[in-house]
């Protein structure tokens, strides 16, 4: 099967002769486990940093985000930071990638939207047994929560999606090799994972 | 909210097992007699059910989470359904749903505090010729309007028990403007069964066969076919099963036969049970016909009385036969027949993997026939009178269509197969019509400059739902409410279709608010290619259906869902989103809500 979606368009990556794709990724209401997945590329690791530059993301802890080529996100939308992570990747990258169920679909965070937001605070901070100081924390350090977990693309436009938890190494493989060779991404059925 | 004494739910827990013999192959069957009983399956009683049934808490709470009609928590004394089928829909169901909320004060879906009444859409009840149709503690409320929705809300306040409201809120009439040859000639009790009592089997099937006759349900299976399979598969035990589910929206033939031709229906299961050797047979009932359960069992009785059921029928103790009635809980999925199987063994209805198919690994594991209500029907009748009878009016005889919808005499019409779709619109008084949908939400639209199609089984399969669109109705409707059916229907086995359904949804969700976009377009063009692709079951296979339909045969009005406004960032209101947190953490006060 070519999957996942014609949308996007590897192709619109120009770049010069040993100019470098500008690569940025993000966890939002993720668990990392799509970043390990990134990360088990294996010896491709070594192809990789000749053609393609990380330049922001968990795995060197740099916030800026400027001119980027490709954009990864993991993890669904469940407050307020993640919405505004998601939509300055959106504004600075070219192309944008959800990885994983939870930024397909809202994933394991998405569990919650069955039972609603207030119940679950109120069982957590509130209700639940063996609470001390019952209270719903409120702080200017903690982003609010939104109403209800959503995946990605029902805020921002997203070009591809590869789905699984987490989508298997060799898709992320794909995904690089076809970027660097400025190709669109074909991939196998196996690599094309739901569960 | 109600707290229901341990010493009270363990001895309903004890006595509903007792009833089902404490086997966990009637879980389902125990659950919903403890719904009936607290209208709902406390959280205490599912360690008990547990135990009393030697099963697991597991299976037991995989059942409530499954079944619509189970629920966790308490649905009051008096439980509401307004279905929101498509045919009930035009009828302005949604509008009398509000209005019974506002004057209850709940929100649909949300039981009332006082434990007095829960108010939920559901899909079809089977009583579109009568809508709009709902259904109260089980019991069918038909024609529904405001001023009944109205007697409705002042019965409750006053907490009069149903046994005393006015009875013709109840009545549910079985329409039949078109009889041929099953409905026009009345079967004798037993008919069947002494015309096939010196025959053997083999010359049953024959007969059968040369009939022509295949599956009502849908799928149009050659009938003798699938007993003849029935029949070889090697094991001692057989089942038949009749099929009664009934849940594609727009479909109550099986209704009707149920209520007036009940004995033919079961003559046909009998018939069937002595051409494969089955001595069970179960009539799978969906939980919206509870109220036809009564009458079922009365007939079947009767039955065993006549000796045309049980240990000797027709006074031969070599012929043994006995059906019992298991509801089904509000799935539609249970009507695919391995779901139904799995539903009959006590389980949720998830599809199984064919092959096997049910004709040599069924319920139990043993060779099962499971078939439509109107196909044992006709089997008795053609079982009585012959294949050279059945065969008259053309191949494959006759079929029954449900007609819904806008057209002045919605109800039963028998139709010659192969009759095209204009005259079923004629007879009904369908003039002006400008769409039908045939074969429900699983089926397909046909516009008007199609109606000269025939109705059979090379071209046009049928269940036999059969809905028409008048000149004002927008096609768009029909499209996002099968759309939102088959989202709620979806059995999340799997992932093309549990997450398909739901990507459709919100495609369709937002086309209905305007905010659908350039990139819907195609996500909505993946989907009708991938999901029937990839799914476990027909009903992923058919759930992008209506999405397909409108794109292909109404343009116009497609094109018109969607804005090209592709902006990068969809209308997102953040603050709207946080709503709830600001609430709770006291940012804005509860009134300003
Ligand atoms: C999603 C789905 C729902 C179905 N619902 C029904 C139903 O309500 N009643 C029915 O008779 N067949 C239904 N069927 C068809 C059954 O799987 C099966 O083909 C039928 O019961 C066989 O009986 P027949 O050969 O007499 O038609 C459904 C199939 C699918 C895939
Ligand atoms: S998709 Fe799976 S692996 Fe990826 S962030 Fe979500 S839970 Fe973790
Ligand atoms: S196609 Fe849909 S209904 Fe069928 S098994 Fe898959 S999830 Fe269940």
């Amino acid at each position: 099967m070519r999957s996942t979606t014609p949308q996007g368009n590897c192709d619109v990556i120009q770049r010069e002769p040993g100019q470098k794709i500008r690569i940025a990724s993000c966890s939002l209401a993720g668990c990392f486990g799509c970043h390990m997945s990134m990360l088990d590329i294996d010896e491709l690791v070594v192809e990789v940093v000749h053609h393609l530059e990380y330049c922001r993301g968990p795995l060197n802890d740099v916030r800026e985000l400027r001119d980027v080529d490709v954009g990864v996100v993991e993890g669904a939308l469940c407050n307020e930071d993640n919405v505004k992570v998601l939509e300055q990747f959106r504004a600075n990258c070219d192309l944008l990638v959800a990885v994983g169920a939870c930024a397909i679909n809202g994933g394991l965070p998405a569990m919650r939207n069955h039972f609603g937001l207030t119940a679950c605070l109120k069982e957590a901070y509130l209700d639940a047994e063996g609470v001390v100081n019952p209270e719903i924390p409120r702080d200017a350090e903690l982003p609010r929560l939104l109403n209800r977990v959503r995946p990605i693309q029902e805020v921002v436009k997203v070009d591809y999606f590869l789905p699984g938890c987490p989508p298997p190494a060799a898709a992320f493989t794909e995904l690089f090799t076809a970027l660097i060779e400025g190709r669109e991404p074909a991939f196998d059925e196996d690599m094309v994972r739901f569960d | 909210m109600e707290v229901f004494e341990r010493a009270d739910l363990a001895a309903a827990v004890v006595t509903a097992g007792g009833q089902h013999g404490n086997d966990p192959h009637n879980a389902l069957q125990v659950c919903l007699q403890l719904q009936q009983q607290f209208s709902c399956v406390p959280a205490d009683a599912v360690p008990m059910l547990a135990h009393q049934l030697h099963t697991t808490t597991g299976h037991i709470t995989s059942l409530v989470s499954f079944y619509s009609f189970l629920s966790e928590t308490p649905r009051g004394l008096y439980d509401l359904y307004i279905s929101d089928s498509i045919s009930d829909h035009m009828q302005g169901s949604r509008q009398l749903l509000h209005r019974l909320c506002l004057a209850l004060g709940v929100r649909p879906g949300e039981p009332r505090l006082d434990g007095r009444v829960t108010v939920s859409p559901t899909y079809c009840t089977g009583l579109c010729d009568q809508g709009p149709a709902g259904l109260v503690n089980g019991h069918p409320l038909t024609r529904l309007d405001d001023s009944r929705i109205d007697t409705i809300s002042r019965l409750i306040e006053n907490a009069v028990p149903l046994d005393q409201w006015p009875r013709e809120l109840f009545t549910v009439e079985h329409r039949i403007y078109r009889r041929d040859l099953l409905l026009g000639t009345p079967l004798e009790r037993g008919d069947a069964l002494r015309s096939i009592a010196d025959q053997t089997p083999e010359e049953v099937l024959r007969e059968l066969a040369a009939s022509g006759l295949n599956g009502r349900g849908g799928a149009r299976f050659p009938t003798a076919l699938k007993w003849r399979m029935c029949r070889e598969a090697s094991s001692e035990t057989r089942y038949v099963v009749c099929n009664a589910d009934e849940g594609e929206p727009g479909t109550f033939k099986d209704r009707v036969l149920l209520a007036d031709y009940a004995d033919d229906v079961i003559e046909g299961m009998t018939v069937c049970a002595r051409v494969i050797g089955a001595r069970e047979g179960f009539i799978y009932l969906r939980g919206e016909y509870a109220w036809l359960r009564p009458h079922l069992e009365w007939v079947l009785q009767r039955r065993r009385g006549n000796d045309l059921l049980g240990d000797a029928i027709l006074g031969d103790s070599n012929w043994q036969f006995d059906i019992s009635i298991h509801m089904g809980a509000g799935a539609y999925i249970c009507g695919e027949e391995s779901a139904l199987i799995e539903s009959l063994e006590g389980k949720r209805g998830t599809p199984r993997n064919r092959p096997p198919y049910p004709v040599t690994a069924g319920y139990l594991q043993q060779p099962t026939v499971v078939n439509n209500v109107e196909t044992l029907f006709s089997a008795a009748h053609i079982a009585a009178r012959g294949s050279a009878w059945f065969g008259t009016s053309g191949a494959g005889g006759t079929k029954l269509h449900s007609v819904s919808g806008h057209c002045e005499r919605p109800g039963i019409y028998e139709f010659p197969v192969g009759c095209s779709v204009g005259e079923v619109v004629t007879a009904a008084g369908g003039d002006g019509a400008i769409a039908v949908q045939v074969a429900g939400a699983a089926g397909e639209l046909l516009l008007a400059e199609e109606f000269q199609r025939c109705i059979d089984l090379n071209t046009l399969k049928t269940s036999g739902s059969f809905i028409i669109f008048g000149p004002d109705h927008d096609l768009f409707t029909t499209t996002a409410n099968f759309t939102r059916f088959f989202a709620h229907e979806t059995c999340g086995f799997c992932a093309p279709c549990r997450t398909g359904t739901q990507l459709a949804r919100s495609v369709v969700d937002r086309m209905a608010a305007g905010r659908a976009f350039g990139r819907d377009r195609e996500a909505i063009d993946r989907l009708i290619d991938v999901t029937p692709a990839l799914s476990h079951c027909g009903l992923g296979g058919t759930a992008m259906n209506p999405l397909r339909d409108l794109r292909d045969k109404c343009p116009q009005r497609y094109q018109a869902l969607f804005s090209e406004d592709d902006t990068s960032v969809l209308h997102f209101d953040l603050e709207q989103e946080l709503s709830e947190i600001k609430t709770l953490t006291g940012e804005i006060p509860e009134a300003e809500q």
